[in-house]
């Protein structure tokens, strides 16, 4: 790739990146992320290469990888362009008579996907609730570029941003915009992203600030982030390279979760690119400002998404957080100011630069501007991403764009926010979602992460869990953290294993309460949250487990036991699927349980196709 | 351990040896070589990096991904993330240690499996989900474990009579 000296041939570049990608050949689109990945995603891309080769098809139809576009559920799925034919979980051996369709610009009606109400089949992506009622400014970038291509995303209006703050030539315009827009961090915290830019760029010491993408996304079932930088890594890099301008700063590192290797290897792709075309290095663009990213691995711990604590790893130390003030944006890495923003944050600063202030200012409500991006997932129908302007009520997500909940049984609650949430009652869920309401009822936005639970969820199981999760998490540096999670754990677990008594109940509220006061980190302070969410909403699942020792979900163990009903027709399905030989009964003639044998691990309840098993 | 080759922990150093805080990404590239962080390895790289052993095996045992043991041939990775345990992930995650015989973090009498448990893999779609050295079971059942390490160890017991 040819390095590019001035913004004028920038012009020229853009241009022929646009001339190239105004192809009119049909379109395969396979969203390849690393959930399409596990759904199969690689094995349907090699399909269609084989197939277009042996059909000598190539130069007709084109095909292109893609990050993830939200709809998991659906994976592997395929989009025919420029129709946006939606294909849901395509069989590989599909894919020849999808491909002839194609060419003959036909639509196969027997695999696209129908509403489950009214029977009608919606042929284009539009037509599907799950993305119709979404605002998609950040994820449907994903879907119209190739991820590893920086043609690709210069192509859809990629880089301009950055072009246009060049031009401006003010740093000082940048960090109005930004805070003009009321663009609240992503991670969780909700502190204005301006606000934050603006201190940076007044902090004295003039050499060596830095700025940093925290990509150490660690709430247990949250990755809108790893989903972003799979997709589209150079929106990163372009919001980094904007935040630099504004903030005088010459040095960026992308801190990411070493668990998501194909964020790592498209990142990293997208920063040789950047630099080989000269957007990172010196003199960018003839403009006389130099930056660079650095990209540093986590090594897995929790706790490195609180800021000190990640300024640590960074450095090569224990993850382990200090005391603020003074804060990172005073003394961060090695000393020097430093800020911090999460993944989410970056991508949307291109969006407000090139499309202005006012106008991000306008979607979702007062005080919360703009998109968030959801991991809805867990008792679901339609597991996914999903992008929503702030202010959409958790109804409309759940039931609307989610489809509500994925078997029979009743949606009861969302925990949102990870392990510093909170558990949200379906009464609750009129509420808007933006950062004070959720705050209001004892949960947190977060990261994103929305775990939909439904009557088969044990409230005080999930309490255990995040419990387990942080009691290994804490770092250990605050003593309270320390024994106060570990001890929480142990009175869950009690409980959950019948032991509790109702003198438990308070003990257990007064330590969340002590935990939350005396710590010194997010994790501490919130770690709290999941025990006294459940116990404001969810006491009478507690009194329960105390009192009747029952657990109402049929999830904690010792609390339950497995029986056979008369609907048993003696197929011995459960005789061969039990690991203890604990079930005996002739063929034809109802089975029985020996719960002595019986380790609970409910292999039987699987396999049995007439609901005989009960609990 | 007397046998290990350590000539490769030198050459990964040289690389280092003036970069600032160079510790972790050293002790990534170490375990990427040898599957672990072999105990020779801590005094070469305190020297190296002029950082005391004791700092070292501070900063190895408080992140939960190095390890001083080494791993088996393949690597179970069990998600254990919210959207999977509220589909059940807790009962495959017993259904494996019955299977293998091990615990979490233990690795089988014939190298052959190490079992671990993380805290996302992101793929919650497919929840309850697994990884074994890179691929990826979803929707795992109590059937499916069977099925899945029936087959893995009867393409070792197939390999090993070759």
């Amino acid at each position: 790739m040819e390095k590019l000296n001035f913004i004028e041939q920038f012009r020229t570049f853009r241009r022929n990146c646009l001339s190239q990608g105004d192809s009119v050949v049909p379109t395969i689109v396979v969203p390849a992320g690393t959930c399409g990945r596990a759904s199969g995603a690689n094995e349907l891309i090699r399909v269609i290469e084989q197939e277009l080769a042996d059909k000598g098809l190539t130069e007709k139809i084109g095909l292109r990888v893609t990050g993830c576009h939200g709809f998991c559920e659906m994976e592997p799925y395929i989009l025919i362009e420029p129709e946006q034919t939606f294909y849901p979980k395509v069989d590989p051996a599909e894919i020849p008579n999808i491909i002839e369709a194609v060419v003959r610009g036909d639509v196969l009606e027997d695999l696209l996907l129908k509403d489950s109400e009214s029977g009608r089949i919606m042929q284009k992506q539009d037509d599907l609730p799950f993305f119709n009622k979404q605002v998609r400014t950040i994820l449907s970038r994903n879907e119209r570029i190739d991820p590893v291509s920086i043609e690709s995303y210069i192509s859809i209006g990629g880089y301009s941003a950055m072009v246009k703050v060049f031009e401006n030539g003010d740093p000082k315009w940048v960090i109005s915009e930004v805070k003009a827009s009321g663009l609240r961090g992503r991670g969780g915290a909700g502190f204005l992203t301006g606000l934050k830019w603006k201190m940076l760029a007044e902090q004295p010491n003039g050499h060596g600030k830095f700025l940093v993408c925290n990509a150490d996304e660690g709430d247990p079932g949250a990755y809108m982030d790893r989903s972003v930088l799979e997709g589209n890594p150079h929106s990163i890099i372009e919001g980094m390279i904007i935040g630099a301008y504004g903030t005088g700063v010459t040095e960026g590192i992308l801190y990411v979760r070493n668990e998501y290797p194909l964020a790592i290897k498209h990142f990293n792709i997208a920063l040789r690119q950047a630099r080989e075309i000269g957007f990172l290095g010196e003199d960018i663009l003839g403009t006389g400002f130099s930056f660079d990213i650095s990209l540093v691995k986590g090594a897995g711990a929790f706790v490195c998404g609180e800021e000190t604590a990640l300024i640590r790893s960074i450095e090569g130390k224990m993850g382990e957080p200090r005391q603020r003030p003074p804060f990172p944006i005073q003394k961060g890495i090695y000393g020097k100011p430093t800020a911090i923003n999460n993944v989410e944050t970056w991508a949307n600063i291109p969006v407000i630069i090139e499309g202005g202030a006012e106008a991000f200012a306008k979607i979702g409500t007062k005080n919360n501007h703009g998109t968030k991006i959801f991991s809805l997932v867990g008792k679901i129908k339609n597991t996914g991403l999903v992008e929503i302007p702030m202010g959409m009520t958790i109804k409309e997500i759940v039931y609307k764009i989610g489809g509500g909940p994925a078997g029979k049984s009743e949606i009861k609650a969302v925990q949102t926010g990870g392990p510093s949430g909170g558990c949200i009652p379906a009464n609750k869920f009129d509420i808007s979602i933006d950062y004070d309401s959720l705050t209001e009822v004892g949960s947190i936005m977060g990261s994103g992460g929305m775990i939909v639970m439904d009557k088969n969820t044990c409230m005080v199981d999930v309490a255990k869990y995040f419990m387990n999760f942080l009691k290994d998490e804490s770092c250990g540096k605050c003593y309270t953290c320390r024994k106060g999670t570990q001890r929480m754990y142990e009175i869950l677990d009690d409980i959950s294993k019948g032991k509790g008594t109702s003198a438990h109940l308070r003990l257990l509220d007064e330590l969340a309460h002590v935990v939350k006061d005396t710590t010194m980190c997010g994790l501490g302070q919130t770690a709290s949250n999941p025990v006294l969410s459940t116990l404001r909403y969810f006491k009478d699942e507690y009194i329960e487990h105390i009192e009747k020792k029952r657990c109402p979900a049929g999830v904690c163990k010792e609390l339950i036991s497995y029986s056979i009903n008369e609907n048993c027709v003696g197929c011995r399905a459960c005789v061969k699927a039990c690991p203890e030989g604990a079930i005996s009964g002739e063929k034809k003639q109802r089975h029985f349980i020996d719960t002595g044998k019986c380790i609970k691990c409910g292999a039987c309840r699987n396999v049995c196709k007439f609901e005989a098993v009960d609990v | 351990m007397s046998n290990l080759d350590i000539t490769y922990i030198s050459q990964i150093l040289t690389g280092y040896k003036s970069m600032k805080g160079a510790l972790i990404p050293v002790l990534q590239e170490v375990q990427n070589h040898y599957t672990y962080i072999p105990e020779p390895a801590v005094d070469l790289i305190a020297e190296a990096l002029n950082i005391s052993p004791s700092e070292i095996y501070g900063v190895l045992t408080f992140y939960t991904q190095f390890y001083t043991q080494p791993e088996g041939k393949y690597t179970i990775k069990l998600c254990r993330g919210t959207a999977c345990h509220v589909k059940g992930s807790k009962s495959i995650l017993e259904a494996i240690e019955r299977k293998l015989g091990i615990r979490v973090g233990e690795t089988t009498k014939d190298d052959l499996f190490t079992l671990r448990i993380v805290a996302c893999l992101g793929a919650c779609a497919v929840a309850p989900v697994m990884m074994v050295n890179g691929d990826y079971y979803g929707e795992l059942t109590l059937e499916k474990i069977e099925g899945i390490f029936d087959e893995l160890q009867a393409k070792e017991c197939k390999s090993a009579k070759t």
